[in-house]
């Protein structure tokens, strides 16, 4: 049994000009222990599938079909109440811009502690207790504790909120994109960090990032994702080595090479297509090198071949 | 904060300081001779009038005259209202006690009711108790102060005699205690609730228009991702984050309260300073008006450094750094 599983989702976005299909029959599973990475250009529906598994989504996105199963219990179908409660204890996030995460009125320590208080049926002294010792936990100064967000730096923050967002050892810690914006040093440190969190508290994750060496360090296997559909789904070994779908190889080719040889960086020509009244066919056709006549008219399937899923019309028999 | 308060306070004294000076000027300014207009009756000749402006210093050099007002000032000394022929100070202080009792009643409902008021629409923009909570409001600000003044008057206390036409207690009544409480509870229905409902409609839209901003922020789904249920959602993160322009907005508002006080009192007869500048006015009681002014210069100033207090005690981004 997986710890995630999330099957057929469907998101639409019912906007005036139209309906974009921000995430079209995603599906996946999170095997307990382990990191699964999600990667893909900007804008092709990587907050947005994990804002769905939060059930965040605000209108006019909708989830309009599939299931997502935590501990086999379907959460798209569950109440405001159950869904309130598994979030922060079961299903934690860490947003993307967590910058802005933090309420700009309330101490670091009120917004960790908040969190306890909720969930757990505890003081407010011992919640502040915790919430200290989660503060070292994260690498921050505990005496930072009554201090306010704007007091901190950009990594300080960021550190601030991934205490937040594990405060309660959840089960499944989302990231979406936890170390843009900030300077090559204090990502690694983050990063480490993380890493750290993730064998301690025994966290099953779900990683959003552009970044591929950090993805190559941290998950056991990587989905990619283009235009709201997920493209490849493979181990993250066999997805550096040999990537199947022409984009995710475009993708890897546009990313400097992970053990330092050197190689000719290409960008992906074209831009990725709009969301809303999306030609029939494969969604990267347009911008395909290897497009065949089949891929204008039919949507290929997701194949699996060789413990790896790939949906492209190269690889249909 | 200690710091910040200093600082506060001592701009504050400033602008009390720039009050007194304007105050002074504006009257010597005016155009008019105030010992003629004190004097109408034929009777009185120019060497009594002359006798009058040395009596009151009036005949001294502007500079002499404002270091001698600042003086008197300074022993709490405002001057002899030519009306009541009483010191000014003491007719204020006798008519100060019933205006607070009436401001504070209604403005403070007028802030607490529109808050949350304004706060539940927002929070539930776009369905009908929105709708009806913002079109509500707008009526009621929109209708002039006197004008439902009048009409409340009208149908409540004359045609309907539920409550008094004006005063504050019944004369003569002999009510002490909690009688006597009652009784002014029962006269400040009507002129609080004129109050209440001019100033309502603003705090309701701009609390509204605050919380709606503030619901779209990032950190207030954060919250929700943490599981905060809606209501620590609403009053925990959001509203105290929505308050702050209105905090603003109360203290630049407080001027304008003024006016709406000096209404009220005036259409419902309430024996306040509002009342009382009416009356100056029509009387031309120059020292009077002079006080009143002041009195409501500086009770506008201080109420601003209370907000200003209030707004760094809720924000502290404002208390760092100074
Ligand atoms: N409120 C909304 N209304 C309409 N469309 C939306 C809304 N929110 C997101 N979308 C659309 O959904 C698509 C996916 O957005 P999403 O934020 O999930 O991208 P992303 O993969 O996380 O990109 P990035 O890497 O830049 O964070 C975008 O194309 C966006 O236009
Ligand atoms: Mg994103």
């Amino acid at each position: 049994m997986s710890l995630l599983e999330v099957d057929d989702l469907r998101l639409y976005f019912y906007t005036k000009r139209g309906t974009a299909k921000a995430v079209d029959r995603v599906g996946f599973r999170v095997e307990k222990n382990e990191t699964l990475g999600l990667i893909g250009e900007s804008g092709c529906g990587k907050t947005t599938t994990a804002l769905a598994i939060m059930k965040l989504i605000k209108p006019p996105g909708q989830i309009v079909h599939g299931k997502i199963l935590f501990q086999d219990r379907d959460i798209v179908s569950l109440d405001k109440e159950d869904m309130r409660e598994l979030r922060g204890k079961g299903l934690a996030i860490i947003r993307q811009e967590a910058q802005n995460s933090l309420n700009p009125v309330m101490s670091i320590g009120k917004q960790i502690a908040e969190g306890l208080l909720v969930h757990d049926k505890i003081g407010k002294k011992e919640a502040w207790e915790r919430a200290e010792h989660q503060l070292g936990l994260v690498g921050l100064d505990t005496k930072m504790i009554s201090h306010f967000p704007h007091e901190f730096s950009g990594g300080m923050k960021q550190r601030a909120v991934i205490a937040m967002a594990t405060v309660c050892r959840p089960q499944f810690l989302i990231l979406d994109e936890p170390t843009t914006g900030l300077d090559v040093i204090v990502q690694r440190q983050l990063l480490s960090l993380i890493n750290h969190l993730k064998q301690e508290l025994g966290l099953t994750a779900l990683l959003i990032a552009h970044d591929l060496a950090v993805i190559a360090e941290t998950c056991d296997r990587v989905a990619v994702m283009y235009a709201g559909k997920i493209v490849e789904h493979s181990d993250t070994v066999s997805l550096y080595r040999k990537p199947l779908h022409p984009y995710s190889q475009a993708l890897l080719s546009a990313y400097p090479n992970l053990k330092g040889e050197k190689k000719q960086l290409r960008s992906i020509p074209g831009v990725p297509p709009r969301l809303i009244n999306t030609p029939y066919g494969c969604k990267f056709e347009p911008r395909c090198s290897y497009a065949l006549e089949a891929c204008k008219h039919q949507e290929p399937e997701m194949m699996y071949q060789d413990g790896r899923y790939v949906a492209c019309h190269l690889f249909q028999a | 904060m200690k710091s910040f308060i200093l600082k506060r306070a001592g701009a504050s004294l400033i602008t009390v300081f720039a009050v007194i000076c304007l105050n002074f000027l504006i009257f010597r300014l005016a155009p008019g001779d105030p010992v003629k207009m004190m004097f109408t009756d034929p009777r009185v000749t120019a060497e009594q009038m002359q006798e009058v402006r040395e009596k009151f210093g009036l005949d001294k050099p502007l500079g002499g005259q404002f270091i001698s007002y600042v003086q008197r000032l300074a022993h709490g000394d405002l001057g002899i209202s030519f009306w009541q022929k009483k010191p000014v100070t003491r007719v204020l202080a006798e008519k100060i006690p019933q205006t607070l009792i009436l401001v504070i009643t209604a403005l403070g409902m007028a802030v607490i009711l529109g808050v949350i008021l304004g706060a539940l629409a927002g929070w539930k923009t776009g369905t009908r108790l929105d709708t009806f909570i913002v079109s509500a409001s707008l009526a009621m600000y929109s209708i002039p102060s006197f004008a439902l003044g009048l009409i409340l008057l009208l149908v409540f206390a004359y045609t309907l005699t539920i409550f008094p036409l004006s005063g504050m207690s019944t004369p003569a009544s002999g009510l002490t205690g909690f009688g006597y409480l009652k009784d002014v509870a029962w006269h400040m229905v009507l002129p609080a609730f004129s109050i209440v409902m001019w100033y309502i409609g603003e705090f309701v839209v701009l609390t509204r228009s605050s919380m709606t901003d503030v619901l779209g922020q990032e950190y207030i789904t954060s919250a929700r991702a943490k599981g905060v249920k809606e209501s620590g959602i609403l009053w925990r993160h959001a509203l105290r984050n929505a308050l702050l322009p209105v905090v603003t907005m109360t203290g630049v508002n407080l001027g304008f309260a003024v006016a709406g006080v000096i209404e009220a009192e005036t259409v419902f007869s309430w024996p306040g300073i509002g009342l009382l500048t009416y009356e100056a006015v029509m009387k031309r009681d120059y020292p009077l008006l002079q006080g009143i002014f002041l009195l409501f210069a500086v009770s506008v100033i201080l109420a601003n450094f209370v907000v200003d207090i209030i707004y760094g005690y809720i924000d502290p981004r404002i208390r760092v750094g100074e």
